[in-house]
Formats: structure tokens, sequence, C-alpha cells
């Protein structure tokens, strides 16, 4: 009991009573950097963001997923003081965001959905700037090769590629040190050597400790770089947890999958006792299994009935079935490989 | 709170991206240096002021003299016309209009005999009565022909003229027009690049992005005024270094100036922040910023004084703030009124102290 105290209290301490403590079920004490319940924010009459609760924990990377125009960036921007909110409750490291803003900055880190700078300043004055601003000392050319820009170290912002302007922005958001990272978006528009270029940083910045969020619509990003995403649509979080968490939640379980005629699916469907489901438009059959074994039973089926059949594969509901499923049929998504995009049509049936 | 070590890498990463754009340096130093360069050339009177008059003579002579020619000859000798010899063999009506010329003599043949011989003859004098420069060509030749006259007949002229000039505080044009493109300078710069700046960085959201750094917007302002002084004094030197050294102009220099190029500036910078701050995108803030400072450029003083404008222009430009900085400078650098440069100080701080607090109180870095 007295050791557990004295950690706490030691842990409190050392964190200034900027974080909140929190214990699990083990007694294993956990840090919540960021704490959100029953957030709301409208713009007339768009519901932006409609009562959304959950919790980061300290060391976290957390994805904010979402099509255009489900609330992500009003969230982000409500964690990070930007925006006021019309109602619930927000806490960063301790503090309000909208009322204590000026000493939250100090602490966070931040790239705003396509960040840009001044045209002429380099990636190391804007480095230097930004040290002064904060009135520390930092070592530019370390921060730079940190984010991978130590080669244009001196070329003015307006001369910078896509990639390399990001990279400045991951670059000034750590000029501060912070122990919470807000990233916007960090790779819109960027080509997939950028975006993994990109990748890189955050993980070397989730191996230090930093806690993380992200925003993003590409959903091999969240699921390469999170621990934990959350979905938005609509202003609501449709689903929340580890990748694993959600498809399982929402996902449709393992399926077969046969290319072949439809009198083969009838056929099928006839001599077994399997559930099958036929999709004209791909000359696809789909069986779900319930066990293994089903798959024999329909394989063996297929093989009795004379007919001819072509490529067969099992397969789960991946991220991007499920974000499908989940999020309404106007939203935009964006996936990282087209052949995930073929397998989103199939599966939607 | 406010800091001046935050205003200073402010001020330094602001200054060395300015220095570094060419267009920014070019409407700040270089632009006013041509200005006066231009205003200077055009009204300074460096030119002679001689009229050019394309003149044909046809005269043939008589008995050896050709008094045409020495009329001619006397007349380019004159203060006021340049002779352009045309050939007696062109027509000359069709010259001068293939010269876009409306000045022009023609002298006729029989021009020596009947002038020696005392029978009465005609120049004749071509013009445009709409033209200023007509009544100088008729008015010369008609003295040259008088003279003439009187020495066909041995006269000696009685009456001479002595010249002086008619202005007891010897003010030139380019006195008048230093503290004036001055002025110009200070509303320009400030106010097109704040307008520009700060709805360009709305829409680029790098006011937010600076509000998530310990920089307030209060310093942020203050470190663009701070880099519009120094620009505008720099100017300063650069446009009466030209007026002094290229057109000998005769201007006051005191501490006196120094309120109005510190004070200018400031109130530009924040009208410019203002128009940014309250409009919303970089195309309606540069509309509403020409709406603003055009009128004011041309009524305020700048190109010609305000006292040759109607009554109603004279009036209008009283409620703009870039009369006083001008008439501020004016009284200082070319007037020596001390007093009346306290008035226009006077009237220039309360209006920047209003367009400043308007400018902060107005402008955000966040959305509610």
């Amino acid at each position: 009991m007295l050791t557990n105290f004295l950690a706490e209290s030691y842990i409190s301490l050392k964190l200034q009573r900027h974080q909140k403590l929190n214990r699990t079920l083990t007694g294993e004490i956990i840090l919540i950097p960021i704490e959100v319940s029953s957030l709301k924010k409208q713009y007339g009459t768009l519901k932006a963001v409609d009562g959304i609760s959950f919790k980061v924990n300290q060391g976290e990377v957390f994805g904010l997923l979402g099509p255009n125009g489900a609330g992500k960036t009003t969230t982000i921007e409500i964690l990070e003081g930007l925006r006021e909110r019309d109602s619930g409750e927000v806490e960063v490291l301790g503090f309000d965001p909208w009322k204590n803003g000026y000493e939250l900055h100090k602490k966070i880190g931040v790239i705003p959905q396509e960040f840009t700078f001044f045209e002429k300043t380099t990636p190391r004055e804007a480095i230097i700037y930004y040290a002064s601003l904060f009135n520390i000392k930092v070592d530019p050319d370390q921060i730079l090769k940190d984010v991978l820009l130590l080669d244009s170290a001196k070329t003015n912002f307006d001369s910078l590629s896509g990639g390399q302007k990001q990279k400045t922005g991951l670059a000034l958001s750590l000029v501060n040190s912070p122990e919470l990272l807000f990233l916007d978006e960090p790779t819109t528009g960027l080509d997939p050597n950028a975006r993994r270029a990109i990748w890189e940083v955050i993980r070397g910045l989730k191996a230090k400790g930093k806690t993380i969020i992200l925003t993003t619509h590409y959903l091999d990003e969240a699921q390469q770089l999170s621990d934990r995403v959350a979905i938005m649509d609509h202003g609501q979080i449709v689903a929340m947890g580890t990748t694993e968490e959600i498809i399982k939640e929402h996902g449709s379980g393992e399926r077969l999958e046969i290319h072949g005629s439809e009198k083969l699916a009838e056929y099928i469907k006839a001599n077994t006792e399997l559930q099958v489901e036929y999709n004209k438009a791909h000359a696809e059959i789909f069986i779900p299994l319930k066990k293994k074994i089903d798959a024999l039973a329909a394989l063996a089926a297929a093989e009795q009935s004379g007919m001819d059949w072509g490529e067969i594969q099992t397969r789960q509901d991946s991220l991007d079935d499920v974000f499908v499923k989940l999020v309404s049929e106007q939203g935009e998504i964006t996936t990282g490989e087209t052949e995930s995009k073929q397998q989103i049509k199939k599966s939607r049936r | 709170m406010v800091s001046s070590k935050r205003i200073f890498a402010d001020f330094k990463v602001f200054s060395r991206g300015y220095l570094r754009n060419k267009f920014g340096l070019f409407f700040g130093l270089v632009f006013p240096v041509i200005l006066i360069l231009i205003f200077g050339a055009i009204f300074s009177g460096g030119g002679s002021g001689t009229v050019n008059v394309y003149a044909q003579n046809q005269d043939t002579g008589f008995l050896g003299q050709n008094i045409g020619s020495t009329f001619l000859t006397a007349l380019n000798q004159s203060s006021t016309i340049r002779v352009i010899t045309v050939n007696a063999s062109e027509n000359f009506a069709d010259y001068l209009a293939a010269h876009s010329a409306s000045d022009g003599i023609i002298v006729p043949q029989n021009f020596s005999a009947d002038y020696i011989s005392g029978q009465p003859v005609n120049l004749t004098v071509y013009g445009n009565p709409t033209s200023s420069t007509s009544g100088i060509v008729t008015g010369t030749v008609s003295g040259y022909a008088n003279y003439f006259n009187l020495q066909r007949y041995n006269g000696t002229t009685v009456i001479g003229l002595a010249t002086t000039t008619v202005n007891t505080q010897q003010t030139k044009y380019i006195d008048f027009l230093i503290p004036g493109l001055i002025g110009f300078s200070i509303l320009t710069s400030p106010m097109f690049s704040l307008v520009n700046i700060s709805s360009e960085y709305k829409k680029n959201k790098l006011f937010k992005q600076l509000s998530l750094t310990p920089l307030t917007k209060m310093e942020w302002l203050t470190s663009k005024m701070l880099w519009y002084i120094v620009l505008t004094i720099a100017g300063f030197l650069l446009m009466v270094g030209v007026g002094i050294f290229a057109f000998g102009a005769n201007v006051t220099l005191t501490a006196g100036l120094i309120p109005f190029l510190v004070l200018g500036p400031m109130l530009f910078a924040a009208l410019g922040m203002l128009v940014g701050t309250v409009t919303k995108n970089p195309e309606t803030a540069g509309v509403i910023g020409n709406i603003v400072t055009f009128p004011m450029m041309f009524l305020s003083g700048t190109f010609f004084p305000i006292s040759a404008m109607p009554q109603y222009l004279q009036t209008l430009a009283h409620v703009l703030p870039l009369f006083y900085v001008i008439e501020g400078l004016n009284n200082v650098m070319v007037y020596g009124n001390m007093i009346g440069a306290l008035v226009d100080f006077a009237v220039v701080a309360v209006i920047t102290a209003i367009i400043f607090t308007l400018a902060v109180k107005l402008f955000k870095w966040r959305e509610d």
C-alpha cells in the first residue's frame, strides 16, 4: 500500500499534476494524456461533432479515421485548443485546451492539415525561430536528422517538395520536445515514397514513447501506425479499439470465395448445409465459414458437381471492409492499395 | 507578457524573408526611388522649358542678305523657343501633322526684300489654341518681330526687363514632392503588405500554426510594425538623398520627422491588418485594401497640394489619415511650422492608437 502510494505520489509530482492516472484491473498505473467525454460542436445546423467520448493512453498512437467531413479535424482542433467546443468535457495533459491553450501549447506538438510556412525560410531557420519562440536551446541538425530532412536544411520552404514540407512541419512540432503530438493528415497528397518516409519518422517518435493522435483517411496508414483507432462518421464514433478488435466486432468473419457459375452456387447450396451467396457481376460464390472444415465440404461439392470452377480463397474482412460497412455511402475513402479497393467492391455484394 | 526576444525572433525571420523576396524589396526600396526620379524629372524644371517650333524659311534673300535666316537664328537664341528647321520644299502643314506638332513658323519668300524696302510683310505662325505652348510661341515671335521692326528704323530699346523669383519661401516643386512621395511609401508598403499577409496567413492557416507557439498576436503585429519602420526610414533616406543630389531639393531634416516616420508605418500596418482581418478571403481583402488605399493615395497631397483641389475634396482630404502624415512632413521639412506639425502628430497618434487597438482586438489567432 505504502509503496503504491509513494509510487503514485512520485509520478504525480513528476508530471506536475498534468496528467490523469488510471489503474488497470491488474493494478498497473496508466497515464491518460487525453480524456474526452460527450464532446459536441455544431456549425449552424451541421453537427460536426456529436457527443463523442474517448481516452488516449500514454505512449499510444491513436488513429482517428473517417471520411471527409466526419468531424476528425474539428475534434483534433478542439483538443489542440484552436477551436472552442459547444459542450462536453475535454482534458488534454490536465488542461482545458480552450481556456489554457497558451500553457498547453508549450507541451504539445502539432502538424495542422496541409502544413505551410513562411516561403523564404529554410527548415533550419524555421527550427531556430521556433526554439527562440519557446525560449529553449535545441540542436537544429539533430531534429532535421530525426525527421530525415538534413539534406534540405538550407532550402527555402517554397522550393521544398510536398514530403519535405510535411517533414518541416514534423520538425517544428518536435522543437519543444512535446509529450503529445497531433498529426492531422500528415501524408495527404504525398507520393508513396514520401508517405513511407513520414511513417518511418512517426514510428521513430513512437519508439521514443511519444503519445500521438493521428488523423488520416488512408486506412493502411492507420493500420500500419496506430495502436488503437476510432472510426468517425457524421460527428460520431462508430467503432473504437485495436484494428483486430474492430474487425472482430464489426466484420463478417472468415469466408470462402470460389470463382464459378450461378449453377455451381446452386449445386453447392443444394448438396451441403452451407449458406451460399452469389455475386453475378463478378461470378463469385461466397460461403461464410462457421468452422474451417466447412471449406472442405464446399470444395468437395464443387468437385462433385463436375462443373468448372476457378480461383479459390478464404479471407476475412479487412479494416477497409469494416470501414465501408460502417461509414455512410456518400463518405469518401482512400485505401492504400488498388487491390484492396477491388476487394471492398467484391465484398459489398 | 510581451517578450522582446520573441518579437526580435519574429522580426528576424520576417525581415530575412522580405529581403529574399525580390518583389518586396523592389516595392519597399527601389520603387519609391524610381517614383522620385520620375516625378522629379517631370516637375522639377530640370528641362530647359523651351518649346520646339518647326520653322520653314522660304526667304530667297535680297542684296546678299537673308533676313529670314537672321530672324530664325535670333529666335533660336531665346530662352523659350528651340527652332527646328524644315526644308523649304516640304508641305509645311503636312510636315507638322506627320511630326504630331502644332507649333510652327513660315518665313515668306520675299521677306528680306520687303523688310529692307519697308513693305509690310507677315510671318505665318501655326498653333493650337488649346495648347499652352501656342501662346508662348506667338508671344515670343511677336516680341522678336517688334525688335526687328525697331532695328529696321535704328530705334533703341527704352523699356527693359529685370527678372527675379516671386516666392518668399523659395519652395520648388521637388521640395513639396519629397514629403508627398515619402507619405506615399509610408502608406503603400505596409498597407498592401499587411492586407496581403493577414488574409493569406488566415487562408493558409499560418496564424493557427503560429498560435500553437508562445508568440502572441500583439508580438507578431509589433514585429511587422518594427520592420516597416525600418523600411520606411531606409526609403526616406534614399528618397531624400535622390531629391537633394539629383534635383537640388531644399528640405529641412530635423528630429521632428522621426514621430511621422515611426507612427506612419505603424498606422498603415495596423490598418492593413484590420482590412485583412475583417475580410473573408484574400480576394476580398485585396479589393477592400484598394478601396481604402487609392483615394488616400491621390487625395492626401501626395503628388500635388490639396489647395489645387475643389473645396469638397479638400474637406474629404481632412478625414484621410495620410493627409496628416504628409501635412506633418511638409510642416517639418518645407515650412518649418513646428506647431502645425505637432497638431498633425497628435491627430496621427490618436488615429494610430484607435486602428491598432481595433486590429489587435478583431484579429484572431484561433476560431470560435
